[in-house]
C-alpha cells in the first residue's frame, strides 16, 4: 500500500512543519504582523479619504498578503537548512513529490490563519463593507490563496537556497501571479459590488484552470528542483 | 561500466568532481569489500566529506562512476537509497522538536513503527532525554540522536563523516559497537576522518586522501591481522 | 540518464555548430528589404500617419516574443526528459534573446503609443501582457545567473523556464479580460489587406533573425562549456 506510506509521509512533513514554526520563537507571529504593517503603511499612503481606501481595499489586501506570503514561504524551507536537515530529508525512501505536498498543506494551514488575520485587517482599516452574499468572496480568497501557495512554495524550494533569496522569491513569484492578482481583485470586486454583470463566475473559473494547471505542473516539476 | 560484484560493498571508479572552477576530487578510486571497515583519512578541505556525498547519492559526481552492493549511484539512487546510512558531519536534526518527535518523524518518513523510535533511541542511550527539545542538545547528544536515526534505517552500507566528533569516551564506544555490528555481518563502512585515534580498533584499513586523490604512495596501510580472507566470500 | 563523463565526451568530441558570416547577411538583409518594402508601399493610414509603420517591427518582434518563450518551452522539457545539457543551453539562449525581443517590443509599442496616445504608457491590454512577460523573462535570467552549480542552474532553469511558458497564454488572456481599451489588435486579417504583405515580409524576416541570434548565443555558450569540460579533462590528468 505505497498510497498509505506517502500519505503518511506527507502528514508528518506537514506535522514536522506545522510544529516547528508554532514553536519557533520569531515565527508565525512576525509573518502575520508583517502584512497587518503593510496595509497600515497603505493605508497611510492611499488615505485618509474613506472612499478612496475603501476602492483601494482588495488591491491592498492582496499586496499585503503577496508580501508577507512571500517570507512565509522562503521560512518553510529555512527549518530545513539552518540545521542542515535537508539532506537527510532527501535521503528517506519514497517519492519526491511527498516532500513538496507535506510543504503545501502546511503552507496551506498558515496562510489560511495569515490571510484569516490580513483580510480582518483590511476589512476593518480600510472599511469595506460586507455584502449579504459573502460566500463567493470568500470562494475567491481561498481559489487565490492556493494559486499563491502552490507557486510561492515552489519557486521558495529553489530560491531559498540561492543566494539572493530575498530578492530571487519575489522577482520569480509575482509575475508569475499576475492572473491570480487580477482574477482576484477583479472578481472580489465584483462581487463587492453585487457583481451586475456576473463577471465573477468568468475570473472564478480562471482562477479554477489556473490552480489545476499549475498544481500539476509544479507536482511534476519539484523532484527535478529539490535535488541538491 | 560498473561490474556488480556481490562482494564489493563500495567500488568507485575515477570519480571527479568540482565546485565553479575549483576540483575538489580528481580521479578518486577505491573499494570497500563486505565485512569492512575501512578509514578515509586527510587534511580538512581533503575531499573526503564530497566521497561520501557522492556515494551517499546527496552530490552527482562530474567524471567517474560508483557503486554501493553494484548498484550505480547515479542511475539507481533511489536503491542505492534504501541500502546506505549516510552520517553526516552536521546532525541535520530539527532544533525545536524533541529527541522523540525528531526520531518518530524519521520512522514517519521510513514507514517503521514508533516502537522502533523508542528502541532506537534506548541502544544510544538517550531515553532520558526523549521528551527535550534538539535546541537544548549538546553537540555529543546531538550526535547520538543522529546516530539513532542511522540505526533506524538498518543500513548495510555506512557513509560516516567525522562521527566521532564531539563524542565522549562512551561516545566513541558506542559508535564502535554499533559499525562492528553492521560491518561484521556483511555490511562495510567508509568512515572519513581527521584522525585515527578512535577508531583504530574498529578499522580494517585505511586510506589517505590527498589533493583530490588517494595517495599513491602509501595506498593502504593495514591496521591489524584480521582473519578475513578473501576465500570466506 | 547520462553520466557526466559520458556528456563531456559528447560535448568534446561533437562540434559546437558553426554559425559562419553569411546567416548574419542574408538575415539582416531580410528585415532591410521587408522594412523597405513595407514602408514603400504601405499607404499612411488614417488616424496616425506615418506612424503606423513602427507596426512592421513592433508586432512581429511581439511575434518572436511569443515564439521564443515556445521554444524555452520545448527545450526546458526536453532537458527536464533527457538531461542533456545542449537542451538548458538552447532554451537559455532562447530566453535571452526572447527578453531581447520582447524589450524591443515594449519599446517601440510606447514609442508609438506617447504621440497616438499622448502618454508614454497605458495600461492597455497588450503593453501590459508584454511587460509581465518581460519580468518571467528576466525572473529566469536571474535565476540563471544566481546560480552557480551547473547541473543545479539547468535543472531549475528548466523547470521555471517551462512552468513560466505555461504562464504566457494565462497571463495574456488575464490581462485582457482586465482591460480593454487597446485597439482591435493590428495581425493581418484585421487589417487592412495593403498593410498584410508587409507584415508578413517583416514577420518571416524577424524570423530569420531570431535564429540567427540564437544559433550565436548557442553556439557561444556551447564554446564556453567545451572550455570548462577541457579544464575538467586536465585536471583529472594523469588518471
Amino acid at each position: 500500500m505505497a498510497w498509505r506510506d506517502d500519505w503518511r509521509r506527507v502528514r508528518a512533513i506537514a506535522r514536522k512543519d506545522v510544529t516547528t514554526e508554532l514553536r519557533a520563537k520569531a515565527g508565525f507571529n512576525s509573518v502575520a504582523s508583517l502584512g497587518v504593517t503593510i496595509l497600515v503603511l497603505l493605508g497611510l499612503a492611499l488615505g485618509p479619504d474613506a472612499d478612496a481606501l475603501r476602492n483601494a481595499a482588495v488591491g491592498a489586501v492582496w499586496l499585503a498578503l503577496l508580501f508577507s506570503g512571500v517570507l512565509a514561504f522562503n521560512r518553510s524551507f529555512q527549518v530545513e537548512l539552518e540545521s542542515g536537515a535537508l539532506e537527510p530529508l532527501l535521503l528517506y525512501p519514497g517519492p519526491r513529490w511527498t516532500i513538496f505536498a507535506g510543504k503545501l498543506l502546511g503552507n496551506l494551514m498558515f496562510l489560511t490563519l495569515m490571510v484569516a488575520i490580513v483580510v480582518v485587517a483590511g476589512v476593518v482599516l480600510f472599511g469595506v463593507r460586507i455584502p449579504a452574499d459573502w460566500p463567493p468572496l470568500l470562494g475567491v480568497l481561498a481559489l487565490g490563496v492556493v494559486g499563491l501557495v502552490v507557486l510561492g512554495t515552489f519557486y521558495a524550494s529553489m530560491a531559498s537556497r540561492s543566494r539572493a533569496r530575498e530578492v530571487l522569491l519575489p522577482l520569480l513569484l509575482f509575475p508569475m501571479l499576475v492572473p491570480v492578482l487580477l482574477a482576484a481583485t477583479t472578481a472580489s470586486k465584483a462581487l463587492l459590488g453585487a457583481d451586475v454583470m456576473h463577471e465573477a463566475g468568468a475570473w472564478i473559473r480562471l482562477l479554477v484552470a489556473y490552480d489545476l494547471v499549475f498544481l500539476t505542473a509544479t507536482f511534476i516539476a519539484f523532484e527535478h528542483v529539490i535535488e541538491a | 561500466m560498473v561490474n556488480g560484484q556481490p562482494d564489493r560493498a563500495i567500488n568507485v571508479i575515477g570519480l571527479g568532481k568540482r565546485f565553479g572552477a575549483r576540483w575538489v576530487l580528481r580521479g578518486v578510486s577505491l573499494e570497500v569489500r563486505r565485512g569492512e571497515a575501512v578509514g578515509l583519512l586527510g587534511p580538512n578541505g581533503s575531499g573526503k566529506s564530497t566521497v561520501l556525498r557522492i556515494l551517499g547519492t546527496l552530490l552527482n559526481p562530474n567524471a567517474g562512476t560508483g557503486a554501493i552492493n553494484g548498484l550505480d549511484i547515479v542511475r539507481d539512487a533511489s536503491s542505492v537509497r534504501g541500502q546506505i546510512g549516510y552520517l553526516a558531519h552536521t546532525p541535520g536534526l530539527y532544533d525545536d522538536l524533541t529527541a522523540r518527535e525528531n526520531l518518530r518523524f524519521a520512522a514517519d518518513m521510513l514507514g517503521l513503527p514508533y516502537a522502533a523510535a523508542q528502541g532506537s533511541l534506548e541502544r544510544v542511550g538517550l531515553a532520558y532525554a526523549a521528551g527535550d527539545r534538539v535546541r537544548g542538545f549538546s553537540a555529543g547528544m546531538q550526535r547520538r540522536l543522529a546516530l539513532a536515526r542511522l540505526i533506524l534505517r538498518n543500513p548495510r552500507v555506512l557513509l560516516l563523516d567525522e562521527p566521532y566528533s564531539n563524542l565522549d569516551a562512551e561516545g566513541v564506544e558506542l559508535m564502535n559497537s554499533v559499525i562492528n555490528g553492521i560491518v561484521r555481518s556483511g555490511g562495510a563502512a567508509l568512515v572519513a576522518l581527521h584522525e585515527l585515534a578512535p577508531a583504530k580498533a574498529m578499522l580494517d584499513r585505511t586510506l589517505t586522501l590527498v589533493e583530490g586523490r588517494i595517495e599513491a604512495a602509501q595506498p593502504e596501510r593495514e591496521l591489524h591481522d584480521h582473519a578475513t580472507p578473501t576465500e570466506t566470500r | 540518464m547520462i553520466s557526466s563523463s559520458d556528456q563531456s565526451r559528447d560535448i568534446l568530441t561533437a562540434r559546437p555548430p558553426r554559425t559562419g558570416v553569411w546567416p548574419a547577411f542574408v538575415s539582416f538583409g531580410a528585415v532591410i528589404a521587408a522594412q523597405a518594402y513595407a514602408i514603400l508601399t504601405s499607404p499612411a493610414e488614417g488616424d496616425m500617419g506615418h506612424l503606423q509603420k513602427i507596426m512592421y517591427v513592433h508586432v512581429p518582434a511581439a511575434w518572436m516574443t511569443f515564439l521564443s518563450f515556445f521554444v524555452v518551452l520545448v527545450f526546458s522539457v526536453r532537458y527536464l526528459w533527457r538531461r542533456r545539457e545542449n537542451d538548458d543551453l538552447i532554451a537559455a539562449s532562447a530566453a535571452e534573446v526572447g527578453a531581447t525581443f520582447n524589450g524591443l517590443t515594449l519599446m517601440l509599442g510606447m514609442i508609438w503609443g506617447r504621440p497616438a496616445w499622448g502618454v508614454w504608457w497605458v495600461w492597455d491590454a497588450r503593453l501590459t501582457s508584454t511587460l509581465v512577460l518581460f519580468l518571467i523573462f528576466v525572473g529566469y535570467l536571474a535565476l540563471r545567473a544566481f546560480t552557480d552549480d551547473a547541473q543545479q542552474k539547468a535543472r531549475w532553469s528548466a523547470a521555471v523556464g517551462a512552468i513560466g511558458a505555461l504562464n504566457v497564454p494565462i497571463v495574456y488572456m488575464s490581462v485582457k479580460w482586465w482591460r480593454t481599451l487597446h485597439q482591435p489588435p493590428s495581425s493581418p486579417a484585421t487589417l487592412d489587406p495593403r498593410y498584410t504583405m508587409g507584415l508578413r515580409l517583416n514577420a518571416i524576416a524577424l524570423l530569420l533573425v531570431m535564429i540567427y541570434f540564437i544559433r550565436r548565443r548557442y553556439e557561444i555558450a556551447r564554446l564556453e562549456r567545451a572550455v570548462e569540460h577541457m579544464a575538467e579533462a586536465a585536471a583529472m590528468g594523469g588518471q
